[in-house]
């Protein structure tokens, strides 16, 4: 078998960070190979410099498809020699029909004139080939995501697809779609179609895959060949996460106090498909003084558990009770659960943290009002004051506070969102991800923002994917997957396979 | 992935060049409003400034402001209002039909009027904060709507005159406390008397930020702006002076101004408006209630709109079913020309004061120039369509 894609020594650098250091990858002919590691390893951001979302210059390495090298400048450039990336948010329009979908971009017609016909009969063969028997002219928001995600393989087929990237494709399939997909696999390997997959679920891997590669930390661990011999879980868990933890996190030397906040049988439903239970039965503490995190995987229902008990900022049909210092609160709305002592800083600091047209000033006062005005006018003196103070204490990095927040760099936008919730002056923080595409030097920082809220006496949970950060940070760690929390463990007791391993098996009990 | 930027901490050395480069967006509108006056007062001989027609010009622009305060927190807000145009003319109706038809006092009529609009757009506010309605749609519907009401309500006829304190709504003026004479006294006293409170206010501020050590604009600029101000007010004073005085709208009008001025840039309400056009959800996460926000900016926005349509049915001395045709048209252009976004969280109220007179001065010069309406269309649509785009470009550059 020859090898149809080599990818040598990539590195790709980002403003602070290196996400890929000198990762080599090469996939054969006809085989599925396998890519895995834990969130933020370094995975998409290989594919992307694959398919050519970063284009060719803006990485160091070289790329050789079907024995010749490549400099892609686009998809566009990748796509014409027949690799195709099917991501994990689907690229479909939702409104248009499956036929619609298969050819945007690609349009049976003739001088611009559509041929519906031609596109209809084409399109039912791209269907049966991926095993979709729906008619083409269905829409795309009236099937599954299981049928949705085939349609985008049959898109890809109709390009002539040499090469298949598929990024976690099972990630939102219940099983028996799953297990569809993943023979459809097996038969485009029979027809001599290379994959690349990339996922979570070790079981999946064990199932199809004839090679895994391991990446963490943007390099390369090691490639295994699954035929050679049998590859245990544990033996890919250790390549995962296989790392020391060095002083990446400041001490701490605060012992939690009393029991501050507790959640008891908290559910939530998907707030588009009721009855589909995305949070349940959540059980919750937290101690004054302590910094509980929470583990799990992407989709395990930890954002949606934390802004459905914000103020019910997510989800319907909502359930379950909260107390604090002993006393039931009601959270009823946003207004309310701050009132009584909550505060949410959201992973996703630009869509759902910052005013970015304002300046930091207004973006820090924003949650607390309150705090400068006298009957609802503002004393902008003090105002000032109180963003210059946080600005000093956060070692917030800008030309003044006056500087637009959409100005700032990852980790100073992190911070403002901080300074926001600080101001309002809360018992439990909980924090989603707070060092998601930050550096490291501002991770540090943090960290120590974070030691600094315990010290007075407050509650933070941490909700995070990097599992290094949860074991470096927090004092116990809840384990989240499903929707359901299914480990609490002291972090002096917890390692990364521990925790890897409380997803795996509550993965196979839930199914 | 977000680039990182360390801009320097420390602040900037002043410079009144650099300040004014910085800030061309802030200053940018009133200069563009000065150099249409003096280009329109060069043009036509010096009528444009000439008291008589100084105090028409304010007349006839009074609605127009008045209606803008009320547009620009819409469209801070995020949304918009086609309709009113027609509230000004269905709230002119029912002025006309309360006070012509069945005599009632011109007091009460103000106060149901009021209440009218506020009604009107409590409806209209309820489909866009709670049912989620875009306010585009809510209020192009409005804008049919209350236009057909009108014409219901006048049975397709024109109805006044209307009682005489009711006209001096709009056509009336301040009395001179000292007796009647060829020169308005307390018009130019009144004026002066608010330039020194403005500059005095300024001064203050300025102090209490120095005290504060708070970067503020140059010292230069700031005494210029100053004398400017007052220079200004103090010569429209004395022009109206030598004429009948100051109206009685323009008196309305300011203290409007000067109100709205205050909620937006001091209130925990204006600032919670710009957030929630800013970034709706991240606003709502920080606790806002930003569908009970959107709610009140339209009541907020009828009322301004009855206010609006009793005064132009005053000025005009009679409700017609033609009133305020195309005027959400003057009025959303003029909170555009100021400066406002279209995308919501950005725009003042001065610069849609500034951009309603820079219309206002356009129309009233062209006018006395003898252009017909026609090139006065093309030749005010050129000119929002240059505002907005070198406004655009000046914020992508900076």
């Amino acid at each position: 078998m020859g090898t149809i894609l080599e990818m040598r020594g990539i590195t790709k650098m980002f403003p602070g960070v290196k996400a890929l250091d000198n990762v080599n990858l090469s996939v054969r002919e006809g085989e599925i190979h396998a890519l895995i590691g834990e969130n933020g390893a370094g995975k998409s951001t290989l594919m992307k410099v694959l398919s050519g979302v970063y284009p060719h210059g803006s990485y160091e390495g070289e790329i050789r498809f079907r024995g010749q090298e490549q400099s892609f400048r686009s998809i566009a450039d990748s796509e014409r020699l027949g690799i195709i990336i099917i991501h994990q948010e689907l690229a479909l329009v939702p409104l248009l029909s499956i036929t619609e979908n298969l050819f945007l971009g690609n349009e049976q017609a003739n001088r611009g004139v559509i041929d519906w016909s031609a596109a209809t009969v084409r399109a039912r063969e791209l269907l049966s080939l991926v095993g979709l028997h729906d008619p083409p002219e269905t829409l795309i928001t009236d099937i599954g995501v299981g049928k949705q995600q085939l349609v985008e393989i049959a898109k890809a087929l109709s390009k002539e697809v040499k090469l298949l990237i598929l990024d976690e494709p099972t990630a939102s399939l219940n099983e028996s779609d799953s297990d569809a997909l993943l023979g459809l696999l097996l038969e485009f390997k029979a027809r001599g179609i290379s994959s690349i997959l990339i996922s979570h679920k070790l079981n999946e891997i064990s199932k199809v895959a004839d090679r895994v590669t391991i990446l963490r930390d943007g390099t390369t661990v090691e490639t295994l060949d699954c035929h050679e011999a049998p590859i245990s879980q544990d033996r890919i868990i250790k390549g995962m996460v296989g790392r020391e933890l060095s002083d990446r996190y400041p001490r701490r030397d605060t012992v939690p106090g009393e029991v501050l906040f507790e959640v008891k049988g908290w559910c939530a439903d998907h707030p588009a498909h009721p009855g589909r239970a995305v949070v349940k039965d959540v059980n919750l503490t937290v101690r004054r003084g302590e910094v509980v995190g929470i583990a799990g995987l992407m989709g395990a229902g930890r954002t949606e558990f934390a802004m459905s008990l914000f103020g019910r900022s997510y989800g319907r049909n909502i359930r379950g009770r909260a107390f604090l210092g002993g006393r039931e609160i009601d959270v009823s709305t946003i207004r309310r659960a701050m009132e009584s002592g909550l505060a949410y800083a959201t992973e996703d600091r630009k869509q759902y943290g910052l005013v970015l047209d304002n300046d930091i000033r207004h973006n820090v006062t924003l949650a607390n009002l309150a705090g400068v005005a006298k009957r609802g006018v503002i004393d902008h003196e003090s105002e000032i004051q109180v963003a210059e103070d946080f600005r000093r204490r956060l070692r917030i990095r800008c030309s003044g506070i006056f500087q637009e927040a959409v100005n700032l760099s990852g980790g100073n936008q992190q911070k403002v969102v901080l300074s926001k919730w600080l101001f309002a002056d809360p018992q439990v923080l909980i924090l989603d991800e707070p060092t998601r595409g930050i550096d490291v030097g501002a991770k540090y920082e943090i960290y120590t923002i974070i030691n600094q809220l315990v010290a007075e006496g407050r509650g933070v949970v941490l909700i995070s994917s990097e599992m290094p950060e949860l074991l470096g940070v927090a004092d116990r760690i809840y384990v989240m997957n499903q929707g359901a929390m299914v480990a609490e463990m002291p972090a002096a007791e917890a390692s990364q396979e521990k925790i890897m391993r409380a997803i795996m098996m509550s993965g196979e009990t839930l199914q | 992935m977000s680039v990182e930027v360390n801009l320097p901490v420390r602040p900037q050395r002043e410079s009144t060049g650099r300040f004014l480069k910085n800030h061309m967006r802030d200053y940018g509108m009133l200069l563009s409003l000065i150099a249409i006056v003096l280009f329109f007062q060069y043009m036509t001989d010096g009528t444009l400034l000439q008291p008589l027609n100084l105090t028409n010009l304010v007349l006839q622009n009074s609605y127009i402001v008045i209606m803008a305060l009320g547009m620009l927190l819409v469209i801070v807000a995020g949304h918009i209002d086609l309709s009113v145009g027609s509230i000004v003319a269905f709230v002119g109706a029912l002025a006309a039909i309360l006070m012509v038809r069945f005599h009632v006092d011109f007091v009460s009529t103000t106060i149901l009027c009021l209440l009218a609009g506020g009604a009107i757009g409590a409806v209209q506010g309820f489909w866009v904060a709670y049912l989620r309605i875009p306010s585009f749609i809510v209020t192009l519907a409005g804008m049919l709507v209350f236009r057909g009401l009108c014409l219901i309500l006048l049975a397709g006829q024109s109805v006044g005159p209307f009682p005489v304190e009711f006209q001096r709504l709009s056509s009336g003026f301040i009395p001179d406390v000292f007796g009647p004479g060829k020169f308005h006294l307390t018009s130019l006293l009144l004026c002066g008397l608010v330039a020194f409170g403005l500059v005095a206010m300024n001064l203050a501020t300025r102090m209490r930020r120095q005290r504060f050590n708070i970067e503020q604009e140059p010292l230069p600029l700031f005494i210029v702006k100053n004398l400017g101000l007052a220079a200004v007010l103090v010569y429209v004073g004395q022009l109206m002076a030598s004429y009948k005085g100051l109206p009685n709208v323009l008196i309305i009008m300011s203290l409007l101004i000067a109100l709205y001025g205050f909620v937006t840039r001091n209130t925990v309400v204006g600032r919670r408006i710009y957030a929630l056009g800013g970034n709706e959800k991240a606003a709502k996460l920080s606790g806002i209630d930003t569908r009970r926000l959107s709610f009140y900016t339209f009541v907020n926005m009828g009322v301004l709109a009855a206010l609006a349509g009793l005064i132009f049915a005053a000025r005009l001395n009679t409700a017609t079913p033609k009133a305020g045709v195309s005027f959400e048209l003057d009025v959303i252009a003029a909170c555009f020309i100021g400066g406002a976004s279209a995308t919501g969280g950005v725009g003042r109220v001065t610069g849609a004061v500034i951009g309603a007179f820079i219309m206002g001065v356009m129309n009233n010069g062209m006018s006395i120039l003898g252009i017909g309406i026609d090139w006065q269309q093309v030749i005010k649509g050129m000119v929002l369509l240059a505002a907005v785009t070198i406004d655009v470009y000046n914020k992508n550059k900076a």
